[in-house]
């Protein structure tokens, strides 16, 4: 029995498969976990880098009291919201007031199945994986709407349908830029494929990041689907279901506490699923920068033996980016352990900052052991392009005034809409064009 | 490429067990016997997504993902979130305290009887009854789902149904034109 567990969890290391692929539970249930644990983590950084972000674009300090720099404030702010009385108004319709924030929760973490970070980093891969992230991601809505109606109050319900006019538009559009990346993926080989996985495969073996094919089409593409994904997780400047001047706060002004919490993670992991579907479709997945210059042959015995006999010098130094990432990371917490005040009180403070500094260049140091790097380098790269979103979505909410509720809609309906379109018809005639000029000119088809 | 072509190949065990058909099917029945009982229009849309989510799920244990995401797409995440728009904007207050006024239930019986009556004959009718539910299950490759659909739609020589398939949205275009022509008085 003892030798069977072991056999069983240890056969899937040497496959390369995700563990869905390969049809491992309980791979499957640790890639669940570890997804979901550093879904948390990441949204737990963002909500601190963005009120500390925003701060400095504002020119003021941010959160600074609880921990140093405000590190700690979001687990201050995790704690407030869990203590807090969870209030339902009494007029509110209970079960559907109960069970809206998990819709929007489920609706979250569920795409997040399909997710790239790696060849073989993935829950799992479907042959559906960009209609499957698609199709969840538009059941959020259901949960907004709900939570809007359910409130039983007037700013709740106007947010809620918002929302929904909102969502419902954008997708179109969203939709539309998809669809012209799945042609690109037909290209060379043949057949398309909707497979999250499959589409990074295609640009690997095209040699190209998709926003960089048919310049300018795929940067078009590329452009209409971040505008869009931006007014469909509800952000700044498309914050209008939750636009705080005129609707207090929107859909979710009746949640409080828990609940309202529930809306918050869901928001920040629906930013980090429609980054990663631009991600993986646009900008190579886990693909390194510029994956096809791969410089001269060497080895480096112990450090240095790719099992790829035509991975270069510049995969070796691509592939020490994550450790040094880190390491920088921890050099800067120990530049600011220097620059905390000296002052006895602040004692505890530096110390901890320290700490963190250790832990982080300890990671670091770890990211340099060869088989961890080898493993992890797509994580990584992965990770770098969505947290670039991430920093997007931060630099909009402090630039852009919000949108009137009329622009919104002529931005989706008739600017967007037309251009996905003429897009559309643009990507096939050009992807079709050596094709075409074989039935122009009377060459044999092929 | 041939749509016919989908060859059985032996995986991983099936998903598609009887549990989970059996599931699903009963949220299904409970989710359409909730639509039409419930006198709340928003908790009838709420149970019928829960159908239709349930249906999408039956989609995917017959191997069709293509068909159970454009099912998730198209109409849990987007027709009734319309139908939860519409249903919004009307004053539901009223509603709740008139008797419900459909008296159709004496032809929706007869309706309902003569459907299952077609079933069961058709079931008893069949010599080899077991040819209805086959014994072995045939698990065909998820991977061919889509592509197989596209072939039966596009492919220059097996494509069949890309006539009706764009006569079936010029009709839909048509439809959509004649209700914004009839909702706008001046364009």
């Amino acid at each position: 029995m003892h030798e069977f567990l072991q056999q069983y969890v240890f056969s899937y290391l040497d496959k390369d498969l995700t563990p869905g692929g390969a049809g491992s539970v309980f791979w499957a249930t640790v890639y669940i976990l570890l997804v979901f644990g550093g879904l948390s983590v990441a949204v737990i950084a963002m909500n601190w880098l963005e009120r500390k972000i925003l701060a400095h674009m504002q020119v003021r300090l941010g959160p600074m009291r609880v921990g140093p720099h405000g590190l700690l404030q979001p687990i201050a702010d995790a704690i407030k919201l869990l203590l807090k009385e969870d209030i339902i108004p009494a007029e509110a319709d209970k079960i559907i007031f109960w069970i809206a924030p998990f819709i929007v929760v489920l609706a979250a973490f569920t795409v997040f199945v399909v997710v790239p970070f790696g060849p073989t980093h993935a829950i799992t891969d479907m042959n559906i994986g960009i209609l499957f992230m698609l199709g969840v991601s538009s059941l959020s809505v259901l949960g907004i709407v709900t939570a809007g109606w359910a409130s039983n109050s007037h700013y709740p319900l106007i947010g809620a349908l918002r929302s929904s006019a909102q969502m419902v538009s954008y997708e179109v559009a969203m939709g539309l830029a998809v669809v012209s990346v799945i042609m690109m993926t037909s290209l060379e080989t043949g057949t398309g494929t909707l497979s999250m996985i499959g589409i990074v495969q295609a640009q690997q073996t095209q040699g190209v990041w998709f926003v960089f094919k048919f310049f300018p089409l795929g940067l078009i593409g590329f452009a209409m689907f971040a505008i869009a994904m931006v007014a469909e997780t509800n952000r700044a400047p498309f914050d209008l279901p939750e636009a705080e001047s005129e609707l207090t706060a929107g859909f979710h002004t009746e949640y409080s506490g828990f609940r309202w919490s529930l809306f918050f993670l869901a928001e920040y992991s629906a930013m980090i699923a429609v980054s990663s579907i631009a991600v993986t479709l646009w900008l190579g997945g886990w693909l390194r920068p510029f994956p096809s210059v791969r410089g001269p042959v060497i080895t480096i015995p112990h450090i240095w033996t790719p099992a790829d006999p035509s991975a270069g010098a510049l995969d070796f130094v691509f592939a020490l980016c994550p450790g040094i990432a880190f390491l920088l990371l921890g050099a800067m917490c120990f530049y600011n352990v220097r620059r905390m005040p000296k002052h006895p009180l602040f004692k505890i403070q530096t110390m901890g900052l320290a700490g963190f500094g250790a832990v982080l260049a300890l990671i670091g140091l770890i990211l340099f052991i060869p088989p961890v790097r080898d493993r992890v380098e797509d994580i990584f790269w992965f990770s770098a392009k969505v947290a670039a979103f991430m920093y997007l979505y931060i630099w909009y909410r402090g630039t852009f005034p919000r949108y009137r509720f009329d622009q919104l809609m002529k931005v989706g309906w008739k600017v967007l809409l037309p251009m996905g379109l003429a897009l559309l018809i643009l990507t096939a005639i050009v992807g079709m064009r050596t094709d075409l000029w074989a039935q122009l000119t009377g060459a044999v088809q092929p | 490429m041939n749509p016919v072509a989908m060859t059985p190949v032996a995986t991983n065990p099936p998903v598609a067990t009887p549990f989970f058909f059996y599931l699903l099917a009963a949220t299904m029945i409970i989710g359409g016997i909730l639509v039409i009982t419930r006198k709340n229009a928003i908790h009838s849309a709420m149970a019928l997504i829960t159908a239709l989510l349930a249906q999408a799920g039956l989609y995917l244990m017959l191997y069709a993902p293509f068909v159970a995401g454009v099912q998730i797409i198209l109409y849990a995440g987007g027709i009734m979130v319309l139908f939860l728009f519409v249903i919004m904007l009307i004053n539901l207050e009223r509603n709740m305290k008139e008797r419900q006024f459909n008296k159709q239930w004496l032809v929706g019986g007869i309706a309902a009887l003569a459907l299952g009556g077609l079933f069961i004959s058709v079931y008893l009718k069949t010599t080899n009854a077991k040819a209805l539910f086959p014994d072995g299950r045939l698990s065909y490759v998820e991977g061919q789902n889509t592509q197989a659909i596209a072939a039966l739609l596009f492919d220059r020589g097996a494509g069949q149904y890309m006539f009706a398939f764009e006569i079936a949205s010029l009709l839909l275009l048509v439809a959509i034109i004649g209700a914004v022509v009839m909702a706008k008085k001046r364009i």
